[in-house]
């Protein structure tokens, strides 16, 4: 435990004052965690991480995303991802700026994998989790190529969404805890 | 209503006829309170012509039975959470805490807000788990019945949800009841299972920096958190206010995570994936960042700072004429302790400093009441909170010119309400 905290200490996290559970770390406890195999781990783990680590075996393009597209997200998103009862997912592809500040995925998302990683964990929400990794790429690929950052005959899989660049990766700055 | 005050009585401390905040300890006064529209209402009461105050039919009639479980007298039905869910999914949406019908310090579980990405799921907590791999010596699974048998932590604590007050980015003042405008923030006591005692028991790799949390609604709601600060002070919740955390906060398991935004507090945990880096979720990304001026965006703006505001008189309740009131609000600091709550009757050109009512407690809502002696004439009230870190609340005019007005999160400026010589209260920016 030592050895961690020494860890922990070392990243920077903001100035709060009071810490009241840590004043009592030697806390007894039982040890009830039932141990997981890796396979059963497997089971649980769905992160997918902004350089692609987690991305599942699979792919699609665009033309494959207009159409699920079309079925599934349409009717909320719009027709072309403007916007309807839910927000725009399309905008121009550069960096937000004073007279164009969209947050759409074109202009603002930094990564092309959380895209992936959204829609397929809750996305539409009366069927999350429901979407093929297949049907996903393809999503995926139709937004990105709608957002103008690949082109529409570019294959989606865990390789090529992982190199994708988005206009906007160097947009954020790390406010309360350091890179 | 008011009680017999002399004029040595009330001392000014600032303009506006602010009086001493002493006037509070010394007890024996009675003021005079801004009255909810609502409660004036009050088409529940009992006639007059039917009912003897003095005799009234109650005290002669064996009452209700006992109940398995209290609810809030009918005639205070209209305290209710003010739901905005007018999108396509029902789930996703928010509710506000009904901050001015509220006194203390503590808001009632079933009126603490709500902000669901896919609503509320129907868990069956003897199904639900709690996974914690990654990074770790062994990966664990934890049934909810067996983390009921570790030591347990109780805090006080606010949660605020980092969108908050975000119609103050408005370029015109929204005129709007305070909680269904700032009520994005409620406060409880939770009690649950400090979590660095079962990432001990995982077996932390010294690798690792981050967590990323998930909840298990629809649509497995992901963060990610430096370690850190869950080492330090996170606590794995299953109960709030002493009964078991509700569906719509989290049940059976929500992670605390004392003074950062309302999406770090992941309702529903059920899995933390111990790692070297955030994931960079859509919740942390397109969401929950904050564009600035320069076209750069505020990231992992955990920390919610000092904010407060005066609940009565506010927005939608009425004056009753020159007296003497009791300005009460709120004020909480995700960065510790409120060290001082400042009011002010003139617009800011004046300010004498508000009574804090014990208990005041880091990163919870610590209570403030001012005396005021209202001549009848139009005043603006403001106040504005100091934390023990000596953060001060800005002006608005100073935050919307660092932040520009398209961050949409992270709003704390102070709050300015506008007494009108009729004694109605509006929202105005000055
Ligand atoms: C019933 C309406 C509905 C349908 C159908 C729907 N969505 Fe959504 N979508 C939403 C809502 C509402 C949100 C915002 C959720 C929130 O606030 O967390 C959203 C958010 C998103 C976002 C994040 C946008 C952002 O900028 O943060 C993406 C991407 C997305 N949806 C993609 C899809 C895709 C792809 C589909 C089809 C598979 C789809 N949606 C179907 C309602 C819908």
């Amino acid at each position: 435990m030592s050895m961690l905290r020494h860890v922990a200490a070392a990243i920077f996290v903001p100035v709060v004052a009071t810490s009241v559970i840590a004043a009592d770390a030697d806390v007894r406890a039982p040890r009830l965690g039932t141990p997981l195999s890796p396979g059963e781990v497997e089971k649980w783990d769905r992160t997918i991480f902004a350089d692609g680590r987690g991305l599942p075996p699979g792919k699609g393009t665009a033309k494959d995303g207009r159409v699920i597209y079309e079925q599934k997200c349409a009717s909320c998103h719009g027709l072309h991802g403007e916007g309807g009862t839910a927000e725009e997912l399309v905008s121009e592809p550069k960096p937000p700026s004073a007279d164009n500040p969209s947050k759409a995925i074109g202009s603002y998302w930094p990564f092309a994998p959380t895209i992936f990683d959204f829609v397929r964990r809750s996305m539409p929400p009366a069927a999350a989790e429901s979407l093929t990794a297949d049907d996903t790429y393809a999503l995926t690929a139709y937004l990105l190529a709608a957002n103008g950052v690949i082109g529409e005959g570019d294959e989606m899989n865990a390789k090529t969404l992982a190199a994708v660049r988005m206009p906007n990766r160097d947009g954020f700055i790390w406010i309360d805890v350091k890179k | 209503m008011a009680g017999k005050l002399t004029e040595d009585d009330l001392i000014p401390v600032a303009g506006g006829g602010l009086l001493h905040r002493r006037l509070f300890l010394q007890g024996g006064l009675v003021l005079a309170t801004a009255q909810t529209a609502t409660s004036l209402g009050a088409e529940e009461a009992p006639k007059p012509e039917t009912e003897d105050p003095a005799d009234p039919s109650w005290i002669h009639r064996t009452g209700l039975p006992f109940s398995g479980y209290g609810t809030p007298s009918k005639y205070e039905k209209y305290v209710v959470r003010n739901t905005g869910g007018n999108r396509a999914p029902a789930g996703d949406g928010v509710s506000w805490t009904p901050l001015e019908d509220l006194e203390g310090i503590i808001t009632p579980s079933g009126l603490h807000f709500e902000r669901h990405h896919d609503g509320v799921p129907d868990i069956d907590p003897a199904v639900h788990r709690l996974v914690i791999h990654g990074l770790v010596r062994q990966p664990l699974e934890f049934t909810v019945a067996n983390l009921l048998r570790y030591p347990m932590r109780s805090r006080f604590l606010f949660i605020e949800c980092g969108g908050n007050s975000n119609a103050g980015w408005h370029e015109e003042p929204i005129q709007r009841p305070v909680g269904n405008f700032h009520g994005l923030v409620s406060c409880s006591e939770w009690t649950g299972v400090p979590l660095s005692i079962l990432l001990d028991e995982a077996g932390v790799d010294a690798k690792a920096s981050w967590v990323i949390a998930e909840g298990a609604d629809a649509g497995l709601l992901n963060v990610s958190l430096p370690l850190a600060k869950l080492m330090d002070d996170a606590i794995v919740a299953l109960y709030q206010n002493g009964e078991r955390v509700r569906p719509e906060n989290g049940y059976p398991l929500r992670l605390i995570v004392p003074g950062w935004e309302g999406i770090t507090n992941v309702k529903w945990l059920r899995r933390l994936h111990v790692t070297d880096a955030p994931a960079m979720t859509r919740n942390e990304t397109a969401k929950y960042t904050e564009l600035q001026p320069s076209g750069k965006a505020r990231m992992f703006t955990f920390v919610m700072d000092a904010k407060s505001l005066i609940t009565s008189p506010s927005p939608g309740q009425k004056m009753h004429g020159a007296n003497i009131y009791e300005i009460r609000g709120l004020a909480w600091s995700g960065r510790g302790k409120i060290a001082k709550v400042e009011v002010s009757a003139d617009g800011g050109k004046s300010w004498g400093e508000a009574h804090l009512q014990e208990p005041v407690m880091a990163q919870c809502f610590t209570r403030f009441r001012s005396a005021w002696a209202w001549d009848g004439q139009a005043a603006v009230l403001k106040s504005r909170a100091t934390d023990e870190t000596g953060y001060v609340q800005p002006e608005r005019d100073v935050l919307v010119k660092e932040r520009g007005r398209e961050g949409y999160f992270h709003y704390n400026a102070i709050v300015c309400w506008a007494i009108d010589e009729d004694g109605t209260i509006s929202h105005v920016y000055a």
